[in-house]
């Protein structure tokens, strides 16, 4: 392999419009870029896996999408309307749901709560005082995880009780009860057991198999060759490369991350 | 059906439940050993006496529980209560004289009520809209409203001789008397001086006051949306916050709603103690902070309950009462109180592990 840039390739999977579409995005924390100048595209089916060593920007990048970070530079374009979320609220409401690297769970809480959390469905009591439907979230909760074959034990018990796979699980259908146009996953997997990751990779692929793409970053070889079908890779805040999984190996990867064949 | 359907498993019921109600198991020891050590502790007219002297406690308490659950502290919440007790004591002395009690109550707790949110409010944006560490925004409450008071009151309690005022706080719902029978709110007219001995009270005013708010508070913790994210915000402020809850509203309102509370207090304080003063709250903020805990909220964040809040108000008062009826040293109260919520803290963290484990 030459020069790191060149490798890019068409994802024959890549058809109609995009869903989301990155264009020129930069974002800086001070003196430092954290991101620089990345455009990308996304389309509907498609898993694109995002690679990168340690502060190459990956976390930073998809903060943008999912409105926790407003770029510096670039413009976003969602289905072909650009869009600026002030808020990550305003980007669910949008469809892109996040599963955030350090999970972002209410750990005190339950399982249905925190699937419904931020989107209480309410009901009211004596006419006049509103509720939490506790009964609506549970009834809604066990059907979503069924539907994505997950099992939980006890629905009522705090998301803390729970082991890493099933609060990973959780999130995942909470992105999914709330009908996301794009599910972006920072380090599923990072904490889990095998088994446990097993189970998230066949999840990727549920949302796969009902159209709705899925952006996830990993540092996981394994992780990425098992579910991308397209792989972006980052170093240092710039895209430097964006490849069919199916065309690259481990090795190609590890050299686009870290940079081989330059210097 | 599902598997998501089935019940979990019963392992560790057993533990769970003792970690779970070690509380009302330690306060229903409490009772039996103070009623077998003294049987007068059981009477009507003391149990009552316990509930009516807990009310002020219990409804301090009751604030301090939301701002815990969400990950806070209020240590202003004491001498906010005595700020409002002396700011309704001089509303209701610039009163005209004939103006009907109730009409006075509504001012004396409305003013108090502006006071106390404005206390409530500041804290909040501190710790909400500029990041002040609770402990440090309330501390500084603290001595503003300590000043605040003791200023208005020119550092001396301020009497109120309104007539009826001590019959709200001190009262009862029923009167009893073997001869002249029942009556609502108000002892039977006519009864001679010697008559009065036999009188019985039936359920206290401030009792009734305290339940309201219990019932409230634990409404609005159980089932309404800010109760909801007050346990989202101590639990995990960044998922809160990513989930789309307005985080700062809600901590806004929590240390408003403990503020509110303390405005509660001060005025029952005032209608019990018919009179304003500053230091009203003073020794009640740690106990307030013990109940609570006791009752097994996590100074962490994110778990408690207006029950166990009440359970812990209790086995205060409970201590309390019981102490002095065996005429032991009341300050042994502070001791036993001290022992309790560091046993409530360890029991704490050993569910935990289990849980963990
Ligand atoms: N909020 C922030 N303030 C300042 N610097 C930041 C902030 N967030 C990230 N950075 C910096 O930006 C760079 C990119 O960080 P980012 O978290 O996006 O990397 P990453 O690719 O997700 O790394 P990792 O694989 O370790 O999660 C790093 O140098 C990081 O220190
Ligand atoms: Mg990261």
């Amino acid at each position: 392999m030459t020069a790191t840039t060149e490798l890019t390739s068409v994802n024959p999977a890549a058809q109609g419009q995009p869903i989301i579409r990155l264009t020129n995005v930069t974002k800086r924390f001070g003196g430092l870029t954290a991101v620089s100048d990345v455009s990308m595209e996304i389309y509907p089916g498609e898993v694109v896996a995002l690679a990168g060593d340690n502060g190459a920007g990956k976390s930073t990048l998809i903060k943008m999408i999912s409105g926790v970070y407003k770029p510096d530079e670039g413009h976003i374009y969602l289905a072909d309307r650009e869009i600026t979320m002030a808020s990550p609220m305003e980007a669910r409401s949008l469809g892109i749901e996040t599963i955030y690297q350090d999970l972002a769970l209410c750990e005190n809480l339950d399982a249905t709560v925190n699937i419904f959390l931020g989107r209480e469905p309410m009901k009211r009591m004596f006419g006049v005082f509103k509720q939490v439907d506790r009964r609506h979230m549970l009834t809604e909760s066990k059907t979503v995880l069924d539907r994505l074959d997950i099992t939980i034990p006890n629905l009522r018990r705090p998301i803390r009780q729970m082991s890493g796979g099933q609060r990973q699980a959780v999130a995942i259908a909470r992105a999914v009860y709330w009908n996301a146009k794009l599910v972006i996953m920072d380090e599923p997997t990072a904490a889990l057991g095998v088994p446990e990751q097993r189970k998230v990779h066949e999840l990727v692929k549920t949302l796969k198999s009902q159209r709705v793409p899925v952006i996830i970053i990993s540092h996981n070889l394994q992780d990425i060759f098992a579910v991308a079908d397209r792989i972006i890779v980052m170093r240092r805040g710039q895209k430097v490369g964006d490849v069919m999984a199916s065309e690259v190996d481990g090795d190609d990867l590890v050299g686009l991350m870290v940079g081989a064949g330059e210097a | 059906m599902s598997e998501n359907t089935r019940a979990s498993g019963q392992g560790r019921s057993v533990l769970d439940f003792v970690g779970a109600f070690w509380a009302w198991i330690f306060l229903l020891l409490l009772v039996m050993i103070f009623a077998i050590a003294n049987p007068v502790f059981l009477s009507p007219f003391n149990l009552q006496n316990i509930l009516a002297n807990m009310a002020i406690l219990t409804i301090i308490a009751l604030g301090q529980t939301f701002v815990i659950i969400s990950g806070g502290i209020d240590l202003s919440a004491g001498w906010v209560m005595g700020m409002v007790s002396v700011v309704a004591a001089l509303t209701i002395n610039t009163m005209p004289p004939g103006a009907p009690l109730w009409i006075v109550l509504t001012v004396a707790l409305l003013i108090g009520a502006v006071a106390a949110l404005i206390a409530g409010l500041v804290n909040g944006l501190l710790i909400a809209r500029l990041n002040v560490p609770p402990f440090i925004a309330t501390l500084g409450m603290f001595g503003i409203a300590r000043g605040v008071a003791f200023l208005l009151s020119g550092g001396m309690p301020i009497p109120v001789r309104t007539e009826g005022l001590g019959r709200v706080g001190n009262g009862y719902l029923f009167y009893f008397h073997p001869t002249a029978g029942w009556s609502f709110l108000t002892p039977p007219v006519g009864l001679a001086q010697a008559d009065m001995r036999q009188l019985m009270g039936v359920i206290p005013n401030a009792v009734i006051f305290m339940l309201i708010l219990l019932f409230v508070a634990h409404i609005v913790l159980s089932r309404s949306r800010f109760g909801l994210h007050t346990y989202a915000v101590g639990g995990n402020k960044e998922a809160a916050l990513r989930a789309g809850i307005p985080v700062s509203r809600t901590l806004i309102a929590v240390y408003m709603t403990s503020a509110m509370c303390a405005a509660f207090a001060g005025v029952l304080y005032g209608t019990r103690f018919t009179n304003g003063a500053a230091n009203a709250g003073e020794a009640l903020l740690l106990d307030s902070i013990a109940a609570v805990v006791i009752g097994g909220a996590s100074l962490f964040g994110g778990a408690g309950s207006v029950i166990g809040t009440l359970i812990g108000a209790l086995i205060i008062a409970v201590l309390s009462n019981g102490l002095v009826i065996l005429n032991i040293n009341p300050f042994w109260q502070f001791i036993a109180v001290g022992v309790v919520i560091i046993i409530a803290v360890l029991i704490d963290q050993a569910r935990e592990r289990l849980i963990r484990a």
